[in-house]
């Protein structure tokens, strides 16, 4: 006898407006689910080649009441992500039709998918390792191109084959340990010194502080930078938002895995990923032009991770100024002396007494000049001249920084316990420790409750 | 033949080598009626290679079986010739001692022990074939037409298991040492449906004494300071007039006559078909793997008191007797040297462990057990700490009692055990240190810490050794009770110390207990500044040390165990249906189809079943997915 996964379905796409939207089908009769409320003629999904895109409309079978046109990919089992028969069916986009759609192949034999069941089963079915089936779930979030380069290039195990590299040297140098240990009298092999030991335990260390060096920005590139506009009321907050916020560039997304009312506005500024903090906070400021400036300025700081000060060069310096270059000067802070096109009434040379220069920008946001440079200016903050390595290994995932650096932490252990001059057999357990914890990002060592944890947190149908 | 009812036994151990010896004395000693068959009386607890007990995790097994009651530890003890410590310079997991034995006084010592037990009959007897009705096993039958009855039956045949001895071109049918082997018992296991796979060991030429040149040779002298492997012997014991062995190396000249005549090495014409140990080659096998190094270190060791025979380790070969005349006098020290017996080489039957469940019975027939050299492994050691469970597991089963599975995290012998029938083995299996995920806590100082509770239980440790065991648990929980209560004041003569000593000085009043934290401060300079006025025995002073200093990492690896006991705990439903489940990769799906491993953690340690694996195979079951085979 053998077990077979039932047939599942969802939405692909996320939720909200858009072009088109896909409805998912995986699973042994995802074929036979789809012919059922596929209608093109006598054209069956079951009877057409594998990897091939077509026509028609889904239908009620019931009353053969057409609920959509539609696109159909048929793609067969294993050549698929999930390694079962796949159908995506690309429906017009809009919540009422998709629905209907999704609907009517769970009356039909599918059922609903669970959060990150699609990912689960590609896991399941061996079609992919652990790192990269939570890059599955980077990738399916990700916010700019960037960060979706990023994803993939978990996906093809790039993260992976960096950590089995790591985990070889160690596994090399355990080896000789053990062999200076079981075969004391044996002459044959060098003797596995502290000193050794040490290069090694160091050299891996470095290793990874480079790879978690990436880690920061693989969070930004992730989840956003957090960024604050401050700055007094009508000194141009709004303009600056509404620039930053126009076309394409808005993103507007409800974070995954909880309800839509979270929303925050992402916008796309040279592949940086910007999180807008408190946008509802500046409009209303400026709504109802009210003094609220410095302490709701002050809240948003604390969250920030780049902010964008913003005064009016028409004006000089206030004391309320003074208090915001005062509290932005321990952050990420660019200058932006709006409103270039007015009469210059700001004493440049002293606020770059109090100021790096080299961090303002002169701007007029009303005739668009100097958005530009700021923009590149906002770049080049984040990649600190690192633009454009997109083949670099970022780590974006919580759980792989935090294994990394307890990593680190177990070979920090390896150089105290040499240096205490503890024997080569102790100070083995913190190396091979290292080992286990490497093992856990590529999923080459188990735990437990990895998976049910990792598994909860995929969003539906992905 | 005409058969005769020979007797009724509760247990019956066939083969009394060192896998045997123990299995009888075990079984007797826990109340039950045994018998222990052997081909031959003057070859029980026999040594047909090396002279000597321990080494590297091998001598941690010796102090698991004392502290179980078994009777290996206690026999070295009463016939060693030389005692050594080895890996001092490295920490407390590693430390070995290894003992060379009279080979001789240590067979009969083992053999007398075995005739005094109660409940323990010794006889001679070649068993050719098993009684088993109905899947279970109900007794034995000799060549001589014996049959012996019993509810449990442990077989111990080592390498005389269809053994087959090879010189050269010479090859002949022979148990160890040019014993009967036994044949027609591996073609009743073969009838019986059992899975046999072929091994092959060997062992190096013996040469005289007198007729060696010690003077250009290394002399390798025994320990000042007394040790000996059971917890019951007192230093006052220790032998003072020890034998020394020698330290001597191959050369160009050994290794071109190896050369020229490698067409007639056996290992290489094809004659030896069984797999030999990676780590126990022969001479010619480490000249050609090894083609680059221009020596290889031989000892000679001394095979007792009474004897000219010296036993050449590392120069374990199989080449034609005239080929080791010529090797033997290449090497210096040895060129005049006469060689007495010459190195062969055996290939032998193995049960292929995965048959065996963790208390060494076999899976496919109850009441049935194999332990030692017969499931694959190499050593005596190995061999005693698998008699000594597989005796206790068949003594347990005629009582009705609850099996005994020694776990991985309580000492070496639960190691071996798992390994074999989790991982099997494809060559023989040697225990290595490194083969323990949790070596620090498996120490030798505290093997009697470890398993003396259970051996006591079980009614293996008779209560002198047990009174013992708890004296010595108490001195140390109460030395380290009074280090943590005593405080060193930074006195002018504690500066002075540390300052000589280059360590930091003190600032404050420090606990005598944080102050032994100090890697570079011994117990006995603690002792200096936190002077107590009663003795204490070596080994609790010892064990005080070792449990003081190296708490931190003893910490880790116990955090370690815990974390694999939720593994351990999580159990695989019978009959699971590896085919229904779809991720598996086809190794690993074989693999747990053939091993049908009892828990998680069990899995995980299945060569060839990987991570991601275990991780499908978590889901399935916290799912409830699974599908199960139907009952036959």
């Amino acid at each position: 006898m053998s077990l077979e996964f039932d047939t599942i379905a969802a939405i692909s796409t996320p939720p909200g407006e858009g072009a088109i939207a896909i409805v998912r089908l995986s699973g042994a009769e995802a074929f036979e689910i789809a012919d059922r409320v596929y209608r093109s003629g006598s054209k069956k999904i079951k009877q057409v080649p594998s990897h091939t895109i077509h026509y028609g409309h889904i239908v009620d079978p019931n009353t053969e009441e057409i609920a959509d046109e539609v696109m159909v990919s048929v793609m067969q089992g294993p050549k698929t992500f999930t390694r079962e028969d796949v159908v995506e069916i690309n429906c017009h986009g809009g919540i009422v039709s998709v629905n209907q759609v999704l609907q009517l192949l769970l009356s039909h034999g599918a059922r609903l998918a669970e959060p990150g069941e699609f990912t689960k089963r590609a896991f399941l079915n061996g079609r992919i390792d652990l790192s990269q089936a939570e890059a599955v779930m980077d990738l399916i979030r990700a916010k700019t191109d960037r960060a979706m380069h990023v994803a993939l290039s978990q996906l093809d195990g790039n993260l992976s084959t960096l950590i089995r590299n790591l985990r070889g040297i160690i596994l090399d140098t355990l080896a000789q340990v053990e062999v200076n240990i079981d075969y004391p009298e044996y002459d044959d092999v060098e003797e596995m010194t502290t000193k050794l030991l040490k290069e090694k335990a160091v050299q891996v260390r470095g290793n990874i502080a480079q790879l978690l060096e990436t880690a920061k920005q693989g969070k930004i590139l992730r989840e956003g930078l957090a960024t604050a506009i401050i700055g007094r009321p009508n000194v141009g907050k709004s303009s600056l938002l509404n620039h930053l916020l126009q076309e394409e560039k808005a993103i507007v997304t409800d974070i995954a895995g909880t309800t839509r009312d979270v929303i925050e506005e992402y916008v796309n500024v040279q592949g940086v990923p910007l999180k807008l903090i408190d946008t509802a906070g500046i409009r209303e400021t400026e709504d109802l032009v009210e003094q609220i400036g410095v302490e709701r300025s002050r809240k948003a700081l604390a969250e920030a991770d780049l902010v964008l000060l913003v005064f009016n060069q028409n004006e000089p310096l206030t004391s309320e100024d003074r208090a915001l270059i005062e509290a932005t000067n321990e952050s990420n802070r660019i200058v932006i002396l709006n409103k270039m096109d007015l009469e210059n009434q700001l004493d440049v040379a002293q606020l770059e007494q109090v100021v790096d220069p080299s961090s303002i920008v002169r701007t007029s946001l009303l005739s668009q000049a100097g958005v530009k440079e700021l923009e590149g200016k906002i770049a080049a903050l984040f990649f600190s001249g690192q633009t454009g390595e997109k083949d670099a290994t970022y780590v974006s995932n919580v759980r792989h920084i935090a294994l990394l650096n307890q990593a680190m932490a177990a070979l920090d252990e390896v150089v105290v316990g040499i240096d205490a001059e503890m024997p080569v057999d102790l100070v083995q357990i913190d190396m091979t420790r290292c080992w286990d914890l490497l093992g856990e990002i590529t999923g080459d060592s188990v735990q437990d409750e990895l998976l049910t944890q990792l598994f909860s947190q995929f969003c539906l149908g992905k | 033949m005409n058969q005769y009812e020979a007797g009724n036994y509760d247990v019956v151990v066939v083969g009394a080598g060192h896998a045997g010896s123990e299995a009888a004395l075990a079984a007797a000693r826990m109340g039950a009626k045994t018998l222990l068959l052997t081909i031959n009386l003057d070859m029980v607890a026999f040594m047909p290679c090396n002279p000597s007990v321990g080494g590297p995790a091998k001598g941690v097994v010796v102090r698991e079986i004392d502290a179980l009651g078994g009777e290996m530890g206690r026999n070295i003890d009463k016939t060693y010739i030389q005692m050594r410590m080895l890996n001092t310079g490295k920490g407390p997991a590693v430390r070995a001692l290894r003992a060379q034995a009279d080979k001789y006084a240590y067979a009969n010592e083992m053999k007398f022990t075995i005739e005094k037990t109660e409940n323990l009959t010794l006889r001679q007897g070649i068993v050719e074939s098993l009684i088993v009705e109905d899947e279970e096993c109900k007794g034995v039958v000799t060549n001589a037409g014996a049959v012996y009855r019993a509810k449990s039956v442990v077989l111990t045949a080592g390498t005389s298991s269809r053994g087959q001895i090879i010189i050269g071109e010479l090859k002949y049918s022979s148990g160890p040492n040019n014993s009967i082997p036994s044949i027609k018992l591996s073609e009743n296991l073969e009838a019986l449906g059992f899975e046999l796979n072929r091994f092959k060991t060997g062992t190096p030429p013996r040469v005289k004494a007198s007729t060696i040149n010690y003077a250009v040779t290394e002399e390798q002298p025994g320990d000042e300071q007394a040790n000996h492997f059971s917890f019951a012997t007192p230093d006052s014991a220790y032998l003072r007039n020890q034998l020394s062995c020698w330290l001597t190396y191959t050369n160009e000249k050994t290794h071109d006559i190896i050369q020229a005549n490698l067409h007639r090495a056996p290992m290489f014409t094809g004659i030896v078909e069984g797999v030999g140990a990676r780590y126990c080659p022969s001479i010619e096998d480490k000249i050609v793997r090894f083609s680059d190094k221009p020596r290889h270190q031989m000892f000679l060791e001394p095979e007792g008191r009474h004897t000219e025979e010296v036993y050449v380790q590392g120069l374990s070969t199989s080449l034609p007797e005239d080929v080791q005349h010529q090797m033997i006098h290449s090497v210096v020290g040895l060129e005049n040297a006469e060689m007495m017996r010459p190195g062969y080489a055996i290939e032998y039957d193995v049960v292929v462990p995965h048959q065996l469940r963790p208390t060494l019975e076999t899976k496919k027939i109850t009441g049935l057990f194999t332990a030692g050299q017969m499931n694959g492994t190499s050593g005596y050691e190995e061999a005693a700490g698998q008699g000594l469970i597989a005796g206790m597991n068949a003594a347990l089963s005629v009582q009705g009692k609850e099996p005994f599975v020694m776990k991985r995290s309580d000492g070496y012998i639960g190691v071996m055990i798992d390994d074999l029938v989790t991982k099997g083995t494809n060559e023989p299996y040697r225990l290595l240190t490194s083969r323990a995920e949790y070596r620090l806590l498996l120490r030798h100082d505290n093997a009697d810490l470890r398993l003396t509770e259970i051996g006591h239980e079980l009614g293996l440790v008779h209560e002198a050794q047990y009174a013992h065991f708890l004296e010595k648990k108490a001195q140390v929980e109460a030395e380290m009770k009074r280090l943590g209560k005593t405080r060193l004041k930074p006195t002018a003569e504690v500066q002075a110390f540390l300052e000589e000593k280059g360590s930091a000085p003190l600032k404050d009043g420090i606990l005598a207990i944080d102050f032994l934290k100090r890697p570079e401060i011994t117990y006995l300079e603690v002792l200096q500044f936190a002077p107590r006025d009663f003795a204490l025995p070596r080994a609790v002073e010892e064990q005080v040390e070792i449990q003081v200093k190296y708490e931190g990492y003893i910490k880790k690896a116990a955090e370690k165990v815990e974390k694999m006991k939720k593994m351990e705990g999580k159990r695989i439903p019978e009959r699971i249906d590896y085919d229904a489940i779809n991720g598996l990769a086809t190794e690993a799906r074989q693999k747990l189809k053939k091993i049908q491993p009892e828990t998680v953690a069990q899995a995980s340690r299945i060569s060839g079943v990987n991570p991601a694996d275990i991780s499908i195979l978590l889901v399935y079951i916290e799912q409830g997915k699974i599908a199960k085979i139907e009952a036959e």
